[in-house]
């Protein structure tokens, strides 16, 4: 294996993980469960090869432009669909994800903007994107966005919102605004979406509304449950696992997706708080956790 | 386009729509007593169609029996997902969330299991009708078309009777007002929740086979009963009655449309989704229930 090759894999990863994160923000956090986050991974894939490709914009803003343009629509999304409980919540998202989708399927625009000329074709899409993700820039937008989340989650706003996970009438009952925390995941893990949308566009180097299908919601929501729920480096493990496996298993082919049914399945029967467990890795505890096997030891051998 | 026109558009979209009540009932009678959306029955549906397929090309048999066996297979194998898959859940009582990612988990096992086993290529059922039309007036009906209507119209009848007239029926009416109440009336809980799985996937079978019959067959027909799914929102999850008026509503509704521009039919059911779920959230008739939080 080449490293260019294992660098792709790790691109991959990386974008992957931004809407992951959010995700597992979104569901460890709050208890909402989400089937169209392809959906926004795909506006903010267009709006920011719009602004890149159509208006000449540098990469960095685009890749802003679209997390904000995904997370404006999130949070509308939101407003209207929050008071929505469990079940219908997700299919609310189930149907704005295929939306967007079609949407994109029946856009056709063909214009030359400031002497460029800029081709979107319905589902034939957009290609020539030019290939600014690279692997500095992915890993450097991911560290950034790791520790951002961790501070925010291990702050009093991400207190309240474990709180409302645990019992949301509790949690209101001790004075928690709750929509406004399901707003703060929404609008979270919509802008990682987008900004994600951004990263795998001019990574891959092309469009097509095809590739936002609602499987890819489903493959993320999975990477969140095998990970578990609401832990950041459960998300992290998990969607390097994950990203990795297929090329490791790449001889099976077919099968690869027969396995991650099964494994779904059997996940939630067995262990359903996935690979972490909500528990975060962590160095300090880590070492409390050597210290307490050596004091075992200690004391067995007295 | 005179009369005829919109008639003959009248008479596809309740053909599309009643494909959609066979499909959409099963989701509705999931949800009405475990109360989670079991995205798992597209799967059932996907892989009724292949038996039915199989049923008349391998096996050679008449299509009558091909569509008991069809009908019997899909059953079978709802009855097993909801061992394998759902029973050990329900034993823990485990929040509905983990009922949904699991039947995600079931679909897209079973479609990737079809596309690994049987392959992704699209399928033709061997011709069963000749093209022959029924003439009424100038409307011109395909016999496939009829024997849609026809079996779709029978089997919800059949399943209305049960859940209206029967023992059994009364029973799962009675789990879904309260299934933990019925439980202690001495209803079978695990009874029920097999005969409902049974009765779904017994109407998927069929589904899938009339499906198969006047489309084709793949194991991505997903789209399909995402729409049939859309159909049960739109009527009102957990309420049967309300499956079947919303399948036919948004199968006449979507062949307009498609007559109208068909690119956009797609796009027109999830509109439609979004619109009900901001206007109306509990369907056309499903019952409002006050959230307990």
């Amino acid at each position: 294996m080449s490293w260019y090759y294992i660098q792709g894999i790790l691109i991959q990863s990386c974008y992957t993980l931004m809407v992951v994160l959010g995700l597992s923000v979104l569901t460890g956090y709050t208890g909402l469960f989400s089937f169209g986050h392809a959906g926004f991974v795909c506006i903010g894939a267009y709006i920011s090869v719009i602004c890149t490709m159509g208006f000449g914009l540098p990469y960095g803003v685009a890749l802003l432009i679209a997390g904000l343009t995904a997370m404006i629509i999130g949070a509308l999304l939101g407003r209207i669909t929050l008071k929505l409980k469990g079940d219908y919540f997700c299919i609310a998202t189930l149907g704005v994800g295929e939306a967007v989708r079609l949407i994109f399927n029946n856009v056709r625009i063909d214009t030359v903007i400031n002497g460029r000329k800029f081709v979107l074709d319905g589902a034939k899409g957009i290609s020539n994107v030019p290939l600014k993700t690279s692997f500095g820039v992915a890993l450097a937008i991911v560290v950034v966005t790791v520790t951002a989340t961790a501070f925010l989650l291990n702050s009093k706003h991400g207190r309240n919102m474990l709180a409302i996970r645990e019992d949301e009438l509790a949690a209101q009952m001790a004075g928690i605004d709750t929509f406004r925390y399901k707003m703060l995941a929404m609008c979270m893990s919509t802008l990682y979406a987008g900004i994600a949308g951004g990263m795998l566009a001019h990574y891959i180097g092309y469009l097509q509304p095809n590739m936002f299908q609602m499987v890819k919601s489903t493959e993320y929501t999975i990477m969140v449950i095998f990970g578990g729920m609401g832990s950041i480096t459960g998300s992290v493990l998990g969607t390097v696992l994950l990203c990795a496996l297929p090329e490791l298993l790449r001889a099976i082919g077919d099968w690869r997706l027969v396995f991650y049914g099964l494994a779904v399945i059997i996940i939630m029967i067995v262990r359903p708080k996935g690979l972490m467990g909500g528990k975060e890795l962590r160095v300090d505890l880590f070492f409390q956790w050597l210290a307490g096997l050596f004091k075992g030891k200690r004391k067995g051998a007295a | 386009m005179g009369v005829e026109y919109y008639l003959q558009q009248l008479i596809n979209g309740i053909c599309l729509g009643g494909m959609y009540a066979l499909m959409s009932v099963g989701y509705s009678l999931v949800y009405s007593i475990m109360n989670f959306s079991n995205f798992a029955h597209g799967g059932v549906i996907m892989v009724g169609a292949y038996v039915g397929f199989y049923a008349l090309t391998s096996l050679g048999l008449p299509f009558g029996m091909a569509f008991i066996v069809c009908g019997f297979g899909s059953g079978l194998l709802a009855v097993i997902i909801e061992r394998l898959v759902y029973n050990p859940l329900r034993r823990r009582h485990a929040p509905s969330l983990y009922f949904i990612i699991s039947a995600m988990g079931a679909s897209i096992f079973l479609e990737n299991f079809v596309v690994a086993t049987i392959g992704p290529t699209p399928r033709n059922y061997p011709t069963i009708f000749a093209n022959s039309v029924v003439k009424i007036g100038n409307l011109a009906i395909g016999l496939d078309s009829l024997l849609m209507i026809v079996v779709s119209a029978v089997s919800l009848l059949i399943l209305m009777f049960i859940i209206q007239k029967t023992k059994i029926g009364l029973a799962i009416r009675a789990c879904s007002y309260n299934e933990k109440a019925s439980t202690l009336m001495g209803i079978n809980g695990d009874l029920i929740i097999f005969i409902i799985f049974l009765m779904g996937g017994v109407l998927a079978g069929f589904a899938g086979m009339l499906y198969g019959m006047r489309y084709i067959v793949k194991p991505t027909i997903g789209a399909v009963t995402n729409k049939s799914f859309v159909a049960a929102v739109f009527g009102g999850l957990g309420s049967l009655p309300g499956a079947i008026v919303g399948s036919l509503l948004l199968g006449v509704m979507e062949i307009f449309v498609a007559s109208w521009k068909s690119n956009l039919r797609d796009l027109f059911v999830y509109a439609l989704l979004i619109i009900v779920l901001i206007v109306r959230p509990s369907g056309l008739m499903g019952k409002v229930t006050e959230d307990k939080a």
